[in-house]
C-alpha cells in the first residue's frame, strides 16, 4: 500500500505561483510582439505581487509541514520569502530600462529570475535536505544563466563560468555532506542530524562532517570567507540587474538554510560555533579591508556584501547561541534594511548603462550629482545607510545585531562589527564622493535617462531606508518568534527521534 | 507637541519646503532659510521665558514610544545644562545663515544642510533617550561632512572623510555602550530601557553599578572617548584643525559653535551622572589630558602660518578649559566649564565668521598676504580686537569668567588634594591662557599692524549689515563677561546636581526623574512635599535635607 499524503496546497501556494508565473513569463516570452518586454515586467511583478499577498496572509501561523515533509513553513520561512520576493520585485522594476540600454535582447531574464527565486523560496522552506539541495541548484542554475547574460562582454561571460565551476563545486559540498548525514542516520531531513549526533561515535563523527561540508555549501552562496572569491568577480561581471537581484535572493536563501541547518546541529554546537564565529570575524573583516582598495564600484559594492554577510552571520549566531530568548528578528530586520540598501545603490549605480556601453569603475559616476540629482540623492542615502548612519535603515538594523549579540553574550563579535562599521564608512565615502565630484573632468560622458521603473525603484528604497525606522514595530512585532517555534518544535521533536532506534532501516518512503 | 518638538521641527519643515523652490531663485532659498532660522530662534528664545531656572529637574519633558520592543522612546527635555546650549544653536544658526548670503554654489542643497544640520543639533542637546541622542549625535555628520565636501577648500576630501570617520568609528562604541547598559537596565528592572533618567535613578540608588565589577569603567570609557573625540580633546583632536580649515566659514562657525559642544555636552549628560565611580577613577587621567591639551594647542596654534588653522588649534586649547573645569568636579569648576562652552562658541564662532568675512574679499587666509590692514579697514580691525581679546580672556569679556571659574575649580580640587591632582595643574593650565594672549595678539599684529600689503589696497570695509552681524556677537561677548549672572544663574542647580550625582555616596545623589527632589538656595539636597504651580520649590513646605551642600569643604 502506498500511502498517500495529505497535501495542503496554501503552504507551497507562492512558491508555485512564482514558477506558474516563470512559465507563463517564458511562454508570452516566445510569442512577444516586436520584442517588447513589458507584458512580461507586467505579468511577471502581477505574479509577484499575487504571492506577496499570499504569503502576508500566512504570517504569524503557527509552523506546519507538509508534502510528506518536504515543506515546512514557519515564520521565519515565510518572513525570509517576503523578503525575496520584495527584492525580486525591486531588480524587477528597474530591469528593463537598464537591459534596454546595455542592448541585452534577453527577454528570458524574468523567467529565469523568477525560477531562481522560486528555487531560494524552495531553500528557505523547507526541512529536507534533498529539498535544500534541489532548491539551491534551482537558484543556482538560473543565476549562472543570468551572470552571463550580457553575452559578447567577456567579463559577464567570465563571471558566468567562473560563478558556474565554483558553485558547482560548493554544491558537490553540500550534496556530500548531505549524503555524510544519510549514511550516519539512515534519514535525510534536519531530524537526521540530531539522531546522528545521539547515536554512535562513530556516525557523530560522520554527522560532524556532513554538517562542516553542508557549512561550506551554504557557506559560499552566502558568500562568506573563506568561500568569497567569486563575488567580486561574479557581482562586477554580470548584468547590474542581475547582481542587484542575486545579492539579496542568493543571500536570503542561503541564511535561511544555514539557519535550519545549524538549530538542527545545536546538539554538537561546541564544536563548530568557534569555527563559525572565526568565519563571521574574517568575513566581516576581509570584506571590508579588501573593499577599501577597489576601484570599481560594483566591485567594491560585491566586497561589501560579504560583510555584510558577515553582519548578518553574527545575528544568527546570536540566536543559535541562546534560541529561546533571541529570536531571528534581528537577521530579519536586517535582511530587510540590506534589500532596500543594496538594491538601491546597485539600481542608481546602473544609470552608468547607457547605449550597449556601461561603465562600472567609481571614477565613472563622477558628474552624477549633476547629470541626475534624484539618483545621486538615493545613491547617496543608500550609502550612508550601508555605513549605518542613524535614522537610515542600515542604523537600526546594525542595531538589532548588536542588540541581539551583547544578548546573546557575544560582545566579541558586536565590537567587531562596529569596528567594521567605520572601517566600511571609507569606501562607500569614495563611491558617494565619486557621485558628488563635478569640478574633475568626467569619464562617462552620459547617463541613461530616468525612467519611470527606476525612479519608482528609489522611491521605494529611499522610503525603506528613511521609514523603517518608524515601521519596525510591525515588522518586530512579526518577527519576535522567528526561528523560536522552528527552535521549540525541534527540540521537542528530538527526544522522540532519538527512542526510535538507530538500527532501524531507512523508512522506505526514501528508498 | 511641546515647544522643544517644535522648535526642532521648524528647521526640518524649512529643509523640506526648501526642495520646492527652484534653484534658480537663489535669493528665495536664502530668504526662506532665514525665515526658517529666525523662527527657530524666536521659539527658543520663547522657550526660555519659560524656562523655570529654579529646578534641576528636566521640563517641557515629552516622551512617546518610538520602538518599544527595543525600549526606544522619543523623549526630549531641557534643564539648566541644555538651556543655552539650545539657544547658542538657534543663535549661530540664525547668524551662519545670513552670513551665507556670499554662498553662491548650490545653494539649495546648502542650505537644506544647514536647516537639517540645525534639527539635529537642537535634538543632541534635548534628548532624554540615548538611542535618540545617538541618531540625533551622528545625523549631525552627514550634513557637516557634506558642506566640508562639496564647498570646502582645496583638500576638503581629506578634510571631510577624517571628519567623518574619526567621530563615526568612536561613536560607534558609545552606541555598544548604550545597548549594554539598557540591557542592564533590563536585567534589574526586567524592561530594556534607553531613558537616562530612569538609568539613572537606578545609578543614584546604587543599584545599578552593584557587583558589576569592572563593567563601569568600560563603559564609563567607551562614552567618554566618543564624547572626547568630538570635543576634541588631545590626543584626539587632529581632524579639527584640517575639517576647520577647509570648512566653508557658515560650517566653521556651526563646528566651533556647537558641534564641539555636543562632546562636552554628553560629558556632563552621560560620563558624569551615569557612571560616578568611574567618573572619579578617571579625573586624573583626564586633567592631564585637559592640561596638555591646553598647552599643546596654544603652542601648535602660535606656529600656524594660517588664521583658521590657528583659531582651529585654539579651540583644542580653549575646549581643554571646558574639560578642566568639568572634570574638576567642583561646583565652581564645573559652572565654569559648562560657562565656557557658551564663551567658546560666541568668541570662536565670532572670530571665524570675522576671517570668512575677510576671506571673501582677499580669498587668502596666510598671514604674509596680509598686513596693515588697521589703517584700511578701521571697523573690522576694531571689532576682530573685541572678539580676539574675549577669546584670550581679558576681564570684563565672556572668555575670563569661563576660564577663572574653571582654573578656581581645578585650583580648589588640587588644594583639597581630591582625586590625586596637584597644584601642578591649575598652574601650568593658567599658563594655557598666557600662551592664549601670545599667539593671538602675535596674528593680530601680523594681520593688522605693519606696512599695508599693496594687494590689499582696494579693500573696503565691513557693510552695515556685516557689522550687525558681528555685532550681535560682541553684545553677548561684553553681557557675558559683564554680568555673567544672566547665564550662570539657571545653568546653577542643574550643574549642581550634576555634580552631585557624581560625586555623592549612593542613595544621596540627586535624581533626575524623583519631582520630589530638589536643590534649595544653599545648595543642599532636599526631599520636598510640594511645588509652586510654576514648578519650582515651595519653601513653605517641609523640606528633609538628603545631602548637605558641601561647596568648599573637604570631602
Amino acid at each position: 500500500m502506498t500511502h498517500i499524503p495529505t497535501i495542503d496546497w496554501n503552504l507551497i501556494m507562492p512558491t508555485i505561483i512564482v514558477m506558474m508565473t516563470g512559465i507563463i513569463a517564458l511562454i508570452v516570452e516566445m510569442l512577444r510582439p516586436k520584442h517588447n518586454n513589458n507584458l512580461i515586467v507586467g505579468i511577471s511583478l502581477a505574479g509577484l505581487a499575487s504571492a506577496f499577498a499570499f504569503l502576508i496572509g500566512q504570517l504569524g501561523q503557527i509552523p506546519k509541514t507538509t508534502f510528506s515533509g518536504m515543506v515546512y513553513r514557519d515564520q521565519f520561512g515565510v518572513l525570509l520569502q517576503l523578503v525575496l520576493i520584495g527584492a525580486a520585485v525591486l531588480s524587477f522594476l528597474f530591469s528593463e530600462g537598464y537591459l534596454r540600454q546595455r542592448r541585452i535582447a534577453f527577454g528570458e531574464f524574468y523567467p529565469m529570475a523568477l525560477w531562481s527565486l522560486g528555487g531560494a523560496m524552495i531553500m528557505v522552506s523547507t526541512q529536507n535536505l534533498l529539498m535544500l539541495f534541489v532548491g539551491l541548484e534551482v537558484l543556482s542554475i538560473a543565476l549562472y544563466c543570468l551572470s552571463g547574460m550580457a553575452r559578447g562582454d567577456q567579463r559577464s561571460e567570465e563571471s558566468a563560468l567562473k560563478y558556474f565551476l565554483l558553485g558547482a563545486f560548493a554544491s558537490a559540498f553540500l550534496l556530500y555532506g548531505i549524503a555524510f548525514v544519510y549514511g550516519a542516520s539512515g534519514r535525510i531531513d534536519l531530524g537526521g542530524i540530531p539522531l546522528a549526533a545521539s547515536g554512535s561515535e562513530q556516525n557523530n563523527m560522520m554527522a560532524f562532517f556532513g554538517v562542516g561540508l553542508m557549512i561550506v555549501g551554504i557557506g559560499f552562496k552566502a558568500a562568506l570567507v573563506p568561500f568569497h572569491q567569486w563575488t567580486p568577480d561574479v557581482y562586477q561581471g554580470a548584468p547590474t540587474n542581475v547582481t542587484a537581484f542575486m545579492s539579496v535572493v542568493s543571500k536570503a536563501a542561503a541564511f535561511g538554510a544555514l539557519v535550519r541547518l545549524l538549530t538542527a546541529a545545536n546538539g554538537m554546537v561546541d564544536l563548530w560555533f568557534p569555527a563559525l564565529a572565526a568565519i563571521a570575524v574574517l568575513t566581516m573583516t576581509i570584506g571590508n579591508l579588501v573593499a577599501l582598495v577597489q576601484k570599481d564600484a560594483k566591485r567594491a559594492l560585491g566586497y561589501s556584501s560579504v560583510a555584510h554577510a558577515g553582519y548578518i552571520l553574527v545575528g544568527v549566531l546570536a540566536h543559535i547561541k541562546m534560541p529561546a530568548s533571541v529570536s531571528l528578528s534581528s537577521v530579519v530586520f536586517y535582511l530587510i534594511s540590506y534589500t532596500a540598501m543594496t538594491i538601491g545603490a546597485f539600481a542608481m549605480i546602473s544609470i552608468t548603462a547607457k547605449d550597449g556601453k556601461e561603465g562600472t569603475r567609481t571614477q565613472d559616476l563622477n558628474g552624477m550629482w549633476r547629470k541626475s540629482p534624484y539618483a545621486a540623492g538615493v545613491l547617496f542615502l543608500c550609502l550612508i545607510s550601508l555605513v549605518g548612519v542613524p535614522p537610515t535603515a542600515g542604523f537600526f538594523g546594525k542595531w538589532a545585531i548588536f542588540d541581539a549579540a551583547l544578548t546573546a553574550g557575544l560582545p566579541t563579535l558586536a565590537i567587531i562589527l562596529a569596528v567594521n562599521s567605520a572601517i566600511s564608512a571609507f569606501y562607500y565615502w569614495q563611491i558617494a564622493k565619486a557621485a558628488f565630484i563635478d569640478d574633475e573632468p568626467a569619464l562617462q560622458t552620459e547617463f541613461a535617462p530616468l525612467n519611470g521603473g527606476l525612479k519608482l525603484t528609489g522611491a521605494i528604497c529611499a522610503l525603506a531606508i528613511l521609514g523603517i525606522a518608524f515601521f519596525a514595530t510591525p515588522i518586530l512585532d512579526a518577527s519576535a518568534t522567528a526561528g523560536k517555534d522552528f527552535a521549540e518544535e525541534f527540540a521537542q521533536s528530538a527526544p522522540a527521534v532519538q527512542q526510535t532506534a538507530i538500527q532501524q532501516q531507512p523508512p522506505a518512503a526514501i528508498r | 507637541m511641546g515647544p522643544l518638538t517644535l522648535t526642532i521641527l521648524i528647521p526640518l519643515v524649512g529643509m523640506i519646503l526648501l526642495f520646492f523652490v527652484p534653484e534658480r531663485y537663489p535669493a528665495a532659498i536664502k530668504w526662506l532659510t532665514i525665515l526658517f532660522t529666525s523662527c527657530a530662534f524666536l521659539t527658543s528664545l520663547g522657550l526660555l521665558t519659560l524656562f523655570n531656572a529654579n529646578t534641576f529637574q528636566f521640563q517641557h519633558v515629552e516622551a512617546f514610544n518610538w520602538i518599544p520592543q527595543w525600549g526606544i522612546q522619543y523623549k526630549v527635555g531641557i534643564d539648566g545644562i541644555s538651556i543655552w546650549l539650545f539657544l547658542l544653536t538657534t543663535l549661530l544658526t540664525l547668524l551662519a545663515s545670513i552670513f551665507s548670503f556670499y554662498v553662491e554654489k548650490r545653494t539649495r542643497i546648502y542650505f537644506a544642510m544647514m536647516l537639517l544640520l540645525e534639527a539635529a543639533m537642537l535634538g543632541v542637546f534635548v534628548s532624554l533617550d540615548m538611542i535618540l541622542f545617538y541618531t540625533f549625535f551622528e545625523a549631525t555628520l552627514i550634513p557637516m561632512a557634506v558642506m566640508i565636501f562639496v564647498w570646502g577648500g582645496s583638500n576638503r576630501n581629506y578634510a571631510a572623510i577624517k571628519f567623518f570617520l574619526y567621530t563615526f568609528a568612536a561613536s560607534i562604541f558609545m552606541l555598544l555602550g548604550m545597548i549594554t547598559l539598557a540591557k542592564h537596565h533590563q536585567a534589574i528592572t526586567g524592561v530594556m530601557s534607553f531613558d537616562i533618567t530612569a538609568i539613572q535613578a537606578l545609578v543614584a540608588s546604587g543599584e545599578f553599578w552593584q557587583g558589576t565589577g569592572s563593567l563601569q569603567t568600560i563603559i564609563f570609557w567607551a562614552f567618554t572617548v566618543a564624547l572626547l573625540v568630538k570635543c576634541p580633546m588631545f590626543p584626539f583632536h587632529t581632524w579639527l584643525p584640517d575639517a576647520h580649515t577647509e570648512a566653508p566659514t557658515a560650517g566653521s562657525v556651526i563646528l566651533a559653535g556647537v558641534l564641539l559642544k555636543m562632546g562636552t555636552y554628553g560629558l556632563l549628560r552621560f560620563s558624569l551622572p551615569l557612571f560616578p565611580e568611574a567618573a572619579q577613577a578617571a579625573v586624573l587621567p583626564i586633567m592631564i589630558l585637559a592640561v596638555i591639551g591646553i598647552i599643546y594647542g596654544a603652542v601648535v596654534a602660535a606656529v600656524q602660518p594660517d588664521v583658521k588653522k590657528l583659531v582651529a588649534y585654539s579651540s583644542v586649547s580653549h575646549m581643554g578649559f571646558v574639560v578642566f573645569g568639568v572634570f574638576s568636579l567642583n561646583q565652581a569648576g564645573m559652572m565654569g566649564g559648562t560657562y565656557q562652552q557658551l564663551n567658546h562658541g560666541i568668541s570662536t564662532g565670532a572670530l571665524f565668521l570675522l576671517i570668512g568675512l575677510i576671506y571673501e574679499r582677499t580669498h587668502t587666509r596666510l598671514f604674509k598676504d596680509y598686513g596693515g590692514l588697521k589703517a584700511q579697514m578701521p571697523i573690522f580691525s576694531a571689532l576682530f580686537l573685541i572678539v580676539m581679546l574675549s577669546s584670550v580672556g581679558l576681564p570684563g569679556m565672556n572668555g575670563f569668567i569661563g576660564e577663572f571659574l574653571a582654573l578656581y575649580g581645578g585650583f580648589m580640587t588640587a588644594a583639597n588634594g581630591q582625586y590625586g591632582l596637584s597644584m601642578i595643574f591649575p598652574v601650568i593650565a593658567g599658563i594655557g591662557v598666557i600662551l592664549a594672549a601670545a599667539y593671538l595678539l602675535h596674528m593680530f599684529r601680523q594681520v593688522f599692524y605693519g606696512p599695508l600689503n599693496p594687494n590689499l589696497a582696494r579693500l573696503k570695509d565691513l557693510k552695515p549689515w556685516e557689522i550687525g552681524l558681528v555685532g550681535v556677537f560682541i553684545i553677548f561677548i561684553f553681557w557675558g563677561g559683564l554680568y555673567p549672572n544672566t547665564f550662570l544663574q539657571p545653568m546653577e542647580k542643574s550643574v549642581n546636581a550634576v555634580r552631585m550625582m557624581t560625586i555623592n555616596e549612593p542613595g544621596m545623589r540627586p535624581v533626575w526623574n524623583d519631582r520630589s527632589q530638589e536643590i534649595d538656595d544653599k545648595g543642599n539636597l532636599v526631599r520636598i512635599s510640594d511645588r509652586t504651580p510654576d514648578g519650582s520649590m515651595d519653601t513653605d513646605a517641609d523640606v528633609e535635607i538628603i545631602a548637605p551642600a558641601d561647596f568648599y569643604t573637604k570631602k
